[in-house]
């Protein structure tokens, strides 16, 4: 096997604890914590067939009516998660809990997406401007990089949304496409599914909607990426084949070019990190602007009482995070052959 | 040698901020002060309602009244109280779970060390806001646990940042000379160590204050914090938004700037302080 191959397989193997770990933290923590979830369901006066009803769906105790040890029920619970079985829903269709889940999870991978190339694009812009103009500029991106992180994503939301929305109505307010213009599903992701149907209407709503969204996220993340593209630029600019570059007379448009190409390694780096960070983001700006993604539908559930369906979304989140670190490490060993487990 | 000294001796006299660390400073004392004399500044009850429901910004009520006809104003001012008791709470729960923790993993190792460094690992490597949401929905609301929900996902980062230094200060020599003379374990832990390691809990504090704050902030706007009608900016925000189409503004307008003056104060004098510590940037 070559070097890259152990690496990913051990790797993958140490994914399996951390994962382990959240799942089994998650799973006490919905258990073992104070309050009867039973009874924060159902209420205090609720007949004691539901009650029965409800212990067995939620695997609290067996078909004859037996409390199930908490330690059976961790494994038991396990033992359905390896295969894939997050449990169902507790009300309305009772519906399998990933499967709902699915339904969601287009929405806010779109939303992060846009949001992420949107906070590149910023991040890059204002970063590569501090370093090149110094002085004042560069004064301000730097303040802007530290500060940008602080602005509480649901009230920068807002604030877009008084003005573009109910000021200039110009663009709508909330929701992810227009009453009746889905387009017909590929991916899921109704930008790239209205492109591949040319449903031209649908791919106009869908841009409608998601700017307000994107750019909210897109602009509270970008403060990282000024950051480091201004950091990066800056060590970059001190070269001497930007000199050489000077002294032959490329234009700074053209020096820029360059220098960007080679200040990309610590951006790309940072790329990766911030993962985590859009995912956390993407919940807070789901609720603001009620995009129907997983961030609103945990919180919906939340409110509902929806106890298995918190519990599944929430480890899903843990899976989803893990995989998401596992690819760009192994991303990471491709690029740098010096990084090896 | 002794790494404590020179940063004690740093940070103790008088730190020289950075105009942007005054600037920050400013806005922490504002709110500060705010909490402080929030009754002698409001002329209502936050909880109670006082006036008209949806009243505009007048002098009667300088930031409108809401749905309930509460003084907004009020509410405002009153709502820095709860914000800064829960950050205060969270950290210091997270400081008397964390730093016992990392201190005794860096001094035991072993099998210990590494079973608490792959647990903390894991909890730091979740996405904080989800696994805060999941412990606020557990728990219910209240002042306390929303302050645990908070401390539970920093808890990690005091962890990693004491054990490292732990490490650091073990390897020391007046740590092995207290080891020679026979010097008891605990005592080695806590005269020797312990001050030595100390610093690490402020720089931890500086670099993620801010980030409890917009937990806290985002808890609450997710309805998973205090109980109405406490006074809470991010509570206050979600009972404001569905105004917001109809043009309402000064609902949601005043309790989300006073979250970002608090979070971006408290940033950049973090920045400030943590440039002039010579601090790397931790992640938080």
């Amino acid at each position: 096997m070559t070097s890259l191959k152990v690496f990913i397989v051990a790797r993958t193997i140490a994914l399996i604890p951390t994962v382990l770990i959240l799942v089994t933290l998650v799973f006490f923590i919905m258990r073992v914590l104070p309050g009867d979830p039973v009874i924060a369901i159902v209420g205090m006066k609720a007949p004691m067939e539901r009650v029965i009803e409800l212990k067995k769906e939620l695997g609290l105790i067996d078909e004859k009516g037996d409390e199930i040890p908490l330690i059976i029920q961790y494994f038991n619970y396990l033992g359905r998660l390896v295969q894939g079985d997050l449990g169902k829903s507790l009300i309305w269709g009772k519906r399998p809990v990933i499967v709902e889940i699915m339904e969601h999870l287009p929405a806010t991978i779109e939303l992060a997406i846009v949001g992420f190339i949107v906070s590149i694009v910023i991040g890059i812009i204002l970063g590569t401007l501090g370093a090149s103009k110094g002085g004042k500029a560069n004064s301000a991106v730097k303040i802007y990089s530290a500060i940008a992180y602080a602005l509480f994503i649901p009230w920068i939301g807002m604030m877009f949304q008084l003005v573009f929305s109910v000021w200039l109505k110009i663009l709508p307010v909330g929701g992810r496409i227009g009453v009746g213009l889905e387009p017909p599903t590929y991916t899921g992701l109704y930008i790239i599914d209205s492109l591949v149907s040319g449903r031209i209407d649908s791919l106009i709503s869908s841009l409608r909607h998601i700017t307000l969204p994107a750019v909210t996220l897109g602009l509270v993340i970008s403060g990282v990426f000024s950051r480091v593209t201004r950091a990066s630029v800056e060590e970059v600019l001190r070269q001497d084949f930007v000199v050489a570059a000077r002294a032959r007379g490329l234009s700074e448009y053209k020096i820029m070019l360059h220098v960007l190409k080679n200040s990309f390694i610590p951006i790309l780096t940072m790329m990766g990190l911030q993962l985590a960070l859009l995912m956390t983001g993407a919940v807070l700006t789901e609720t603001t602007f009620s995009w129907p993604g997983m961030g609103t539908f945990l919180l919906e559930r939340i409110q509902y009482r929806d106890y298995t369906t918190v519990q599944g979304t929430v480890v899903f989140f843990a899976i989803i995070v893990a995989l998401m670190n596992l690819i760009v490490d192994i991303c990471y060993a491709y690029i740098d052959p010096r990084i090896r487990y | 040698m002794n790494t404590f000294r020179p940063i004690l001796t740093k940070l103790v006299p008088r730190i020289p901020l950075t105009t942007i660390g005054i600037a920050g400073l400013l806005m922490v004392l504002l709110v500060i002060s705010m909490a402080i004399f929030a009754d002698f500044l409001t002329p209502y009850d936050p909880t109670k309602s006082v006036g008209l429901s949806l009243q505009p910004p007048s002098l009667q009520y300088p930031f409108g009244t809401n749905k309930v006809g509460q003084d907004m104003w009020s509410r405002t001012v009153h709502g820095a109280r709860t914000m800064l008791i829960v950050v205060a709470l969270s950290t210091v729960i997270s400081i008397v779970i964390g730093v016992p923790l990392g201190l005794i993993s860096g001094y035991v190792g072993g099998l210990l060390d590494r079973v608490l460094t792959m647990v903390m690992d894991a909890i730091y490597a979740f996405p904080s806001l989800i696994l805060a949401i999941a412990i606020a929905a557990a728990l219910g609301p209240g002042i306390i646990n929303t302050a645990i929900s908070i401390a539970v996902v920093y808890v990690p980062t005091y962890f990693r940042m004491v054990r490292g230094q732990t490490l650091n200060v073990k390897s020391q020599l007046y740590v092995e000379a207290a080891v020679a003379i026979g010097a008891k374990q605990t005592s080695i832990l806590l005269k020797y160590i312990f001050p030595n390691v100390i610093f690490v809990v402020i720089a931890v504090f500086t670099l993620s204050v801010a980030d409890v704050v917009l937990t806290e902030a985002a808890l609450s706007f997710f309805g998973l914090s205090v109980p109405a009608p406490t006074p809470d900016w991010g509570f206050d925000l979600r009972a404001g938004h569905p105004y917001l189409v109809s043009g309402y503004w000064w609902l949601v307008t005043f309790p989300g700037l006073m979250i970002i003056i608090l979070a971006v104060g408290f940033t950049l004098l973090g920045e400030s302080i943590s440039e002039y510590l010579g601090l790397r940037e931790v992640k938080v």
